[in-house]
């Protein structure tokens, strides 16, 4: 809403972010803003940048330069080897804990447990005594359907089972936003949809998410906002309707088309 | 005395007690040399990796002298040289002169020598760890501390454990070499009680029979803990 009388706080902000790989300029800018609930996708071809630029919303990459903002506030960052580092360290972990980071590869911690996985941050982190750390794990096992699977270990699960504990344990945190970072690109193709139904139930119930896919026709169902990426630039940005079925920029036109 | 075996007793006139006591000191020198070089190993390997250039020089140069020089020379070498060391130290703050004990002597020694092994044991087994496992951790703001007390350091193990089980091999038998600065562990108890009954065949296979009791039973320790700390991986076939 541009003529909103008084904007709400995003949820999240990231201002003009750039990122070099040594000489090469993989982000050019790029910017994303979230309202609380927004579902924002970004798309584009594999070396567009769009996996680096979730991975610099929460430091697991170092931005060269932007801003970074969540519920309002800035996250302090000063100059370091190669690029910008947390001037805050304390502050660095408090943002990361609101950000819930779910990875390509799932990236379960294999010497624990289903439940352990999924215990671990609420009670290292968050505080939580060990059994009401327990009792949130195992709701959050349950809504993905893994709730019988909390004593295995992650090695003995099929790829969609390791990567919806990988989503309970995020959850777990109760996170302020949601990144996916491809989260169904190592799957077998049998096992997509069983992720993807858990992430649709997530943006059903308004989770605020920035999800990096190349689910094409999923970011179309569930998207608030659509980015698409190019060489590092926002390229063409909007609902999904526009960016994928009329879209201003002839690259997207073409991408969209090519995917589709 | 009717048979050669009665020289095996435990009481005098059998050297059996002396061997058992060598064969306790033996253990006690391999286990503090072991831990020693096992706090040495992961500190030098974490430095190795993670520290500044001056410290991952320093690491570099220790590791390679310790691997370089015979254990033989480097005993012979820290025990008489530290012994003297320590002692013009003393005397400059001003107290008396004093004998190491062969015991601490001999912890210190072997644990230096374990030491430069097991930092490239560990900084090996760091290496092996998976990225994602740690960025997960760091991404869900873990602090450091904890992102490695919990996430690196068992996952790492595993993967150190078959090289630590060689290591704590070689420690037991290093000990022997002890007996040159007359530490009465095992191989020196033997000797001498081989040379006081001229029973060189039967003292000898003894202490060869009491080393390899004490292989025996850390093998079937190390493949119990190498099982448990596997657990959460599926069987290789």
């Amino acid at each position: 809403m541009p003529d909103d009388p008084a904007p709400q706080t995003p949820a999240i902000e990231v201002r003009a972010l750039h990122k070099h790989f040594g000489s090469a300029h993989v982000l050019r800018g790029v910017g994303v803003t979230a309202q609380d609930g927004d579902v924002v996708s970004l798309i584009g071809s594999s070396g567009s940048g769009k996996s680096t630029f979730l991975r610099c919303i929460n430091m697991l990459e170092t931005p060269t330069s932007g801003q970074i903002f969540l519920g309002g506030e800035e996250l302090r960052l000063k100059p370091g080897r190669d690029g910008l580092v947390a001037r805050d360290r304390r502050q660095l972990e408090g943002f990361r804990a609101r950000l819930g980071m779910v990875f390509q590869s799932f990236n379960l911690w294999q010497h624990m447990t289903v439940l352990q996985n999924v215990v671990e941050g609420p009670q290292q982190i968050l505080g939580l005594s060990r059994a009401d750390a327990t009792e949130r794990a195992e709701a959050h096992l349950a809504r993905v359907g893994l709730w019988d699977k909390r004593d295995a270990y992650p090695a003995f699960l099929s790829g969609g089972q390791q990567q919806r504990v990988a989503i309970a344990r995020a959850l777990a945190m109760e996170p302020r936003v949601m990144l996916f970072d491809e989260p169904t690109s190592a799957l077998d193709p049998e096992l997509v949809g069983e992720v993807l139904k858990v992430i649709r139930a997530l943006a059903d119930e308004g989770r605020t998410m920035l999800l990096v896919t190349h689910e094409m026709r999923f970011a179309r169902d569930v998207s608030s906002r659509v980015l698409y990426l190019h060489q590092g630039q926002i390229e063409e940005e909007g609902p999904p309707e526009q960016v994928f079925g009329a879209p201003i920029s002839d690259r997207c036109r073409a991408f969209v088309a090519s995917v589709h | 005395m009717d048979s050669a075996f009665d020289l095996l007793a435990l009481s005098p006139p059998g050297w059996g007690g002396n061997l058992l006591m060598g064969l306790l000191r033996t253990i006690q020198i391999a286990a503090g040399a072991y831990a020693l070089g096992l706090c040495i190993g992961l500190f030098g390997a974490l430095g190795k990796l993670h520290g500044g250039p001056a410290l991952r020089w320093g690491l570099e140069i220790y590791t390679t002298v310790i691997r370089a020089v015979p254990e033989l020379v480097l005993i012979l070498l820290l025990y008489y040289a530290g012994t003297d060391l320590l002692n013009v130290v003393r005397e400059a703050i001003g107290l008396e002169r004093t004998d190491i004990s062969g015991l601490w002597a001999g912890i210190y020694v072997i644990g230096l020598v374990q030491g430069a092994y097991s930092t490239e044991v560990f900084r090996g087994a760091f290496q092996a760890v998976p990225t994602g496992q740690i960025e997960a951790a760091r991404a869900m703001g873990l602090p450091r501390r904890k992102v490695l007390a919990r996430i690196t350091l068992p996952i790492m193990l595993p993967y150190a454990l078959p090289g630590l089980s060689n290591l704590w091999l070689i420690t037991t038998k290093d000990t022997a070499l002890l007996a040159v600065v007359g530490f009465s562990e095992l191989a020196l108890e033997t000797k001498q009680a081989a040379g006081a009954t001229r029973e060189y065949f039967m003292f000898y296979m003894a202490a060869g029979a009491l080393y390899l009791v004490l292989t025996l039973v850390s093998t079937l320790g190390f493949s119990l803990l190498e099982r448990r700390m596997r657990r959460g991986q599926p069987q290789q076939t």
